[in-house]
């Protein structure tokens, strides 16, 4: 399968001399779903400006689908979709008006314009808002704007900045549902976000950014696979005053009707279970205490801290 | 046409119609103060003081300052209507909307410049029109005229997109018309022949830009004018030149727009 999008050695050093990105190689397969997730300043944004040319890199290559950015721009331009993690519309302006004069820029006549901006607008609940400035929309109707806006030209790189911040979990779900549905149509995802649920929900390849640089770029499955330790939360039926004796499972009481328990993947839980039953102590639900994926990343970020820092 | 030719084209004319509909949308703040402004001078200079002075350069005072008046409008709105638009999308970051697209810097610069120009001669037309309340109004050479008013327009265009690029906040847009356009217009022989001047003075005058173009104008509608008609639109032409190439470096650095 084709590369969509080729990063080679990227570097950025804003003017104050702040070293965002030091060397990044990246490559994202046409057709994948793939998450960049890193912490607050860990250089997601830098690498999306970069790609979207409204941050100047300093060093390094990207290529969009064979595009290259300093040799082919407005090629690289063309395959390319971003929608930015603020609001960089004009808000005077009505949410038709902001699709087809988008569609504009990309050279698109303004008879397909206005057809590709009902169709999106439909598509994303906001046909009835077409003619209410911007600045009068909802956040999430915002957001999904921007999403509108970053499809009018057909864009194969789809690349998406914290797209559901701020947006209710129905709504998240429903874009969930529009961002899958584009996927299988064809067109290659880029999703940054905070939400790791929402990454492990939707992607199936994942780059962890830290510190400017790239610390792992592994299938989901892959990384999920290096998960050795799960944390549960179970429901008890009777109260408890001291935690129960679980061997060699690390248990304690969050309060008396809740038992955190440490389960290796080698344990499993049925011998966790055995073990509460022997004593007596049954258990109404168990659940996950934080996701997967958060623990993971949590522990990748931790291992790249400098020493001392932690 | 070519392939790279016509999406470029769209792309013109989109920004374009945006900056006119921008303008448009909001003709109170844009198309109705020029002409309530304008009908004051006709009537407190043209018509009640103007009486008094008598004629000029061989014509009524009024029929005199109509041109003046007339590319006053054309600087000062061409001048406000980029510097504020641009400016605006730099400030809503809808700048970015544009930076994205694989639109070229000829192509925004002529967008913008074209939506300047456009206000410009919508405002010369209003306070045209008005000015057929208070004087006969006859254009002595049609060509010199629209060139003229073509080429001023564009400077002041080009001008304001400059500003805009280097503004940090909306002060930023309302020094150099207050402190440079207003002054040098006023200076500019809008009211009066430099021939009234000390020599001294009429020397120091024709340092002032502005003066050239209101006298090029004044010559295509009323034939007469302080100065040399080739030697203005020769400066017109360089300073289009100059200030367009200037602009398009701008653009291309992402000064003021990209990190």
């Amino acid at each position: 399968m084709s590369s969509a999008l080729s990063i080679r050695q990227l570097t950025k050093t804003y003017g104050n001399g702040f070293q965002a990105l030091k060397g990044i190689d990246l490559d994202v397969a046409e057709g994948d779903f793939f998450a960049l997730l890193g912490p607050n300043g860990a250089g997601k944004s830098t690498t999306i400006g970069i790609l979207s040319t409204l941050v100047n890199k300093t060093g390094g290559t990207v290529q969009v689908f064979g595009h290259d950015l300093d040799r082919d721009p407005s090629g690289l331009k063309r395959c390319l979709g971003v929608v930015p993690q603020e609001f960089n519309f004009n808000q005077f302006e009505k949410a038709f008006d902001i699709l087809v004069t988008q569609a504009g820029y990309y050279g698109i006549p303004a008879r397909i314009a206005k057809a590709r901006a009902e169709q999106y607008l439909k598509q994303l609940g906001l046909w009835d808002k077409r003619d209410v400035p911007s600045r009068m929309l909802s956040g999430g109707m915002k957001r999904r704007l921007m999403i509108a806006r970053a499809l009018i030209h057909h864009p194969r790189l789809l690349i998406l900045d914290e797209p559901t911040a701020g947006v209710d979990i129905e709504l998240r779900r429903s874009m969930w549902s529009f961002l899958t549905e584009l996927n299988k149509e064809g067109i290659t995802i880029i999703l940054t976000t905070h939400y790791l649920e929402e990454a492990e929900q939707l992607c199936r390849n994942i780059g962890i950014i830290d510190q400017g640089r790239i610390v792992k770029n592994t299938s989901m499955r892959e990384l999920l696979k290096q998960l050795h330790v799960e944390t549960f939360l179970l429901d008890l039926k009777e109260s408890q005053l001291v935690p129960p004796e679980l061997g060699a499972y690390p248990a304690k009481l969050v309060d008396h009707h809740t038992l955190e328990v440490q389960v290796e993947k080698s344990q499993g839980v049925t011998e966790l279970f055995r073990l509460l039953a022997a004593q007596g102590i049954e258990v109404l639900s168990l659940r996950n205490k934080t996701n997967r994926l958060e623990e993971l990343f949590v522990s990748l970020v931790e291992n790249n801290l400098p020493k001392g820092a932690k | 046409m070519s392939a790279e030719l016509r999406p470029n084209l769209v792309a013109l004319a989109t920004i374009v119609h945006r900056e006119i509909r921008r303008f448009m949308r909001i003709w109170p703040q844009t198309l109705l103060p020029p002409a309530i402004t304008m009908v004051l001078y006709f009537v407190i200079f043209g018509r009640l003081i103007g009486a008094r002075i008598g004629d000029m350069g061989g014509f009524s005072y009024m029929a005199y300052i109509v041109p003046g008046l007339i590319m006053m409008s054309v600087i000062t709105n061409a001048y406000a209507n980029v510097v504020s638009s641009f400016f605006g999308t730099k400030f809503h970051r809808s700048i970015e909307e544009l930076l994205v697209s694989p639109v070229s810097p000829h192509v925004i610069l002529s967008g913008f410049v074209l939506g300047g120009i456009a206000r410009g001669l919508a405002v010369a037309l209003i306070v045209t029109l008005l000015s057929m309340f208070f004087t006969d109004l006859q254009i002595h050479h049609l060509g010199v005229t629209v060139l003229v008013m073509l080429l001023t327009a564009t400077i002041f265009s080009l001008g304001g997109f400059i500003n805009a690029v280097f503004a940090r906040n909306f002060d930023d847009i309302s020094i150099v018309p207050t402190f440079v356009l207003t002054p040098l217009t006023y200076l500019g022989g809008v009211f009066y022949s430099i021939n009234l001047l000390p020599p001294f003075w009429q020397s120091v005058s024709l340092a002032n830009p502005i003066l050239h173009m209101v006298n090029a104008f004044r010559y295509g509608i009323l034939g007469v004018s302080d100065i040399r008609i080739g030697v203005a639109i020769s400066f017109m032409l360089v300073a289009v030149a100059v200030l367009y190439f200037a602009c398009i470096r701008l653009l291309v650095s992402g000064r003021g727009m990209r990190q």
